[in-house]
C-alpha cells in the first residue's frame, strides 16, 4: 500500500505545488520580430511625417523608399550594385578557394600546420583595408586592388574556419575509417569534408560579412561606382535619403546572403 | 588465422600503461579482457588492431585469413563511430567503398549484414534517429559486412541500458555461435565476459600485466541454460576476487587524478 497518507480529512485544506520551471528556454515567438520591426518603422515614419525629426538628419522610411525607387528608375542602382556584386563575387570566390585549400592543408599536414598557423597568426589581425594603398601600388588603380583586398580578408577567415572545422572532426570517426583500411583520400572526402562542413559554412557566414565590409570600405577609398562610393557621395552632398537607400541595399544584401547560407545548411547539413 | 599479442608493452610519456602482455587468440576463439579501470584494456585492443604503435613488442597474425575476408581484424567501437551524415546502409557500405567489389557485390554484402542484424527496415534512417542499441547494431552490421576473421570489440555494450545490453548480448552469442569468427572482447562487465568468452584474460592494475588467464569450462550454448547460471556466477566471483582490491585502488586513483 503506497498511499499511506490516505485522503485528507474534510477540514484539511490542500494547496497546489507552485510551478517554478518557467523561462530560460531559447525560443522566440513566430511573428514577434516582424511586429517589432513594423512598429519601429511606423514610429519612425510618424516622427518624420509630423516634423518631430529633421529629414536632413533622418529622412522618413517613405522618403528612403522613394529614393530607392528613383535610383532603380534612373538605372543608377544597378550600375552601383553590379559593380559591388562583381567585386564581392570575384574577391569572395578567390579568397574562399585559397582559404579552403590552405585550411585543409593545415588541418591535415603537420608541416603545413607549423608553417601556416605562424603566418596566419601574424597576418590575420592586420585590417585588410590598410593594405589597399599598397595593393593599389602593386596592382594599379583598377578593380584588382579592391578585389585583392576582399580576397585577402575572406582568405584568412576561411582558412581559420576550415582548419578549425577539420580539427573538430571526431577522431574516433577517422580511426574507424583507418581500422577498415580506408585510403587517405577517401577519409578526407567521406569523413573529414562532411565533418568539417558545419564549421566551413559557419565561416562562409562570417566571410560574407567581411566581404561586404571590405567592398564598401574599398569603394569609399577609390571607386566611381559601387554601393560604398554611392553612400559616400550621397553623404558628401547631404542627400541622406539616398545615403540611407544605399544602407538599405547593403542590409538587404546581407539578409539575402544569410538566407542563401541557411538554405545551403538545410540542404547539406540535413543530418544534424 | 590467429592473433598473437607478443610481449606488448606501452607507455604514454612517463606513464607505463601495459607491461609484457602475451597471449594468443586462436581461430574462432573468443577472448575477453577484463581488469580494473585504467589498466590499459582499450589501449591493448587498439594495439592489437593496429591503431596504436606499442612501445615494445608487437601484435602478430599467424595463418591466412578466410579468403572472403575484406578486413580480417575489424573493430566494434564503444561509441559506435557511425558517420552521422550517412544513412544506415551508407554506414554499412562505407568500409566497402574502397574495395574492388562491384556495386552489386557491395549491395549484396550490405543486404546480408543488415538482415543478420535486423536492420533491413532501417536502411534509410540516420544514426540520430536510432536508439543506442540500434546504433550499435549498425556498428556490428558494418563490421559483419567486411567478413572479419576476428572482431575487436571495445566495451561494445557499456553505453547501453541493461535491457538493450541483454538483447545485444544474445545477438553476439548467436553471431559467434558457429565458431567461424573469433573475437577479442574488452569489458569491465564480468557477466558479459563469462557469457561470451572461451578464455578470460585478467589484467592487473596499471601498468596492466596479465594476472591470470581463466578458461570458461562450458560451451556458449550450455551457458544459456539455467543449470549453468550457478557455475557462471562462481566464475564471475572468482574473477572479481582477483581484481576487487585493485579495482578499489584504481577507483581512488582516478578520483584523485
Amino acid at each position: 500500500m503506497l498511499d499511506r497518507a490516505g485522503t485528507p480529512a474534510k477540514d484539511e485544506t490542500t494547496r497546489r505545488v507552485r510551478f517554478r520551471g518557467a523561462g530560460f528556454v531559447p525560443a522566440s515567438s513566430r511573428f514577434g520580430g516582424w511586429i517589432a520591426l513594423a512598429l519601429v518603422i511606423a514610429i519612425w515614419q510618424a516622427a518624420g511625417s509630423s516634423g518631430l525629426v529633421n529629414p536632413l538628419f533622418l529622412p522618413a522610411p517613405s522618403a528612403i523608399v522613394r529614393a530607392l525607387y528613383e535610383l532603380a528608375l534612373s538605372g543608377a542602382l544597378w550600375q552601383h550594385l553590379s559593380a559591388s556584386l562583381l567585386r564581392i563575387g570575384v574577391g569572395w570566390l578567390l579568397g574562399t578557394a585559397a582559404g579552403v585549400v590552405v585550411g585543409f592543408a593545415i588541418g591535415l599536414s603537420r608541416l603545413a600546420r607549423s608553417v601556416g598557423i605562424t603566418f596566419i597568426s601574424a597576418l590575420f589581425p592586420i585590417p585588410k583595408i590598410a593594405l589597399l594603398p599598397l595593393l593599389i601600388l602593386w596592382l594599379g588603380i583598377g578593380e584588382e586592388p579592391k578585389i585583392a583586398t576582399i580576397a585577402l580578408g575572406v582568405f584568412f577567415s576561411t582558412a581559420i574556419s576550415v582548419y578549425s572545422g577539420v580539427d573538430a572532426v571526431p577522431r574516433n570517426l577517422i580511426r574507424m575509417a583507418q581500422s577498415f583500411n580506408v585510403p587517405f583520400a577517401t577519409i578526407v572526402r567521406k569523413v573529414v569534408w562532411p565533418g568539417a562542413l558545419p564549421a566551413i559554412l559557419a565561416g562562409f557566414r562570417i566571410t560574407a560579412s567581411v566581404a561586404l565590409l571590405l567592398v564598401v570600405s574599398a569603394e569609399m577609398i577609390g571607386a566611381q561606382y559601387g554601393i560604398g562610393a554611392f553612400v559616400l557621395q550621397a553623404g558628401n552632398l547631404m542627400q541622406t535619403d539616398q545615403l540611407l537607400a544605399g544602407v538599405v541595399i547593403l542590409s538587404v544584401f546581407g539578409l539575402v546572403v544569410g538566407k542563401v547560407i541557411n538554405l545551403l545548411e538545410i540542404r547539406l547539413l540535413h543530418w544534424r | 588465422m590467429d592473433l598473437i599479442a607478443n610481449h606488448i608493452s606501452h607507455r604514454f610519456g612517463d606513464l607505463a600503461v601495459l607491461e609484457d602482455i602475451s597471449f594468443t587468440v586462436g581461430a574462432g576463439e573468443v577472448v575477453a579482457i577484463v581488469g580494473p579501470s585504467g589498466c590499459g584494456k582499450s589501449t591493448l585492443l587498439s594495439i592489437l588492431g593496429g591503431l596504436l604503435q606499442p612501445t615494445s613488442g608487437a601484435p602478430e597474425l599467424r595463418g591466412a585469413p578466410p579468403a572472403d575476408s575484406l578486413n580480417p581484424l575489424t573493430f566494434v567501437f564503444q561509441d559506435f563511430a557511425l558517420l552521422p551524415w550517412a544513412t544506415v546502409e551508407e554506414n554499412v557500405e562505407f568500409p566497402l567503398l574502397h574495395t574492388q567489389l562491384s556495386a552489386a557485390q557491395r549491395r549484396a554484402l550490405v543486404e546480408d549484414a543488415l538482415r543478420r542484424t535486423g536492420l533491413t527496415d532501417f536502411r534509410k534512417t540516420y544514426p540520430k534517429q536510432l536508439s543506442g542499441g540500434m546504433r550499435q547494431r549498425v556498428g556490428i552490421s558494418r563490421a559483419l559486412a567486411v567478413k572479419p576473421a576476428i572482431l575487436l570489440m571495445d566495451e561494445p555494450l557499456s553505453a547501453l541500458d541493461s535491457q538493450t545490453r541483454e538483447l545485444l548480448m544474445e545477438d553476439f552469442v548467436r553471431l559467434l555461435a558457429d565458431g567461424g569468427m573469433g573475437a577479442v572482447y574488452v569489458t569491465h562487465n564480468l557477466e558479459e565476459a563469462a557469457r561470451l568468452a572461451d578464455r578470460i584474460v585478467v589484467l592487473s592494475r596499471r601498468p596492466g600485466r596479465i594476472r591470470e588467464v581463466v578458461p570458461v569450462p562450458m560451451t556458449r550454448t550450455e551457458r544459456g541454460e539455467t543449470a549453468a547460471r550457478e557455475k557462471l556466477l562462481a566464475l564471475q566471483n572468482q574473477i572479481w576476487s582477483l581484481i576487487r582490491n585493485e579495482a578499489i585502488d584504481a577507483e581512488r586513483e582516478v578520483q584523485h587524478a
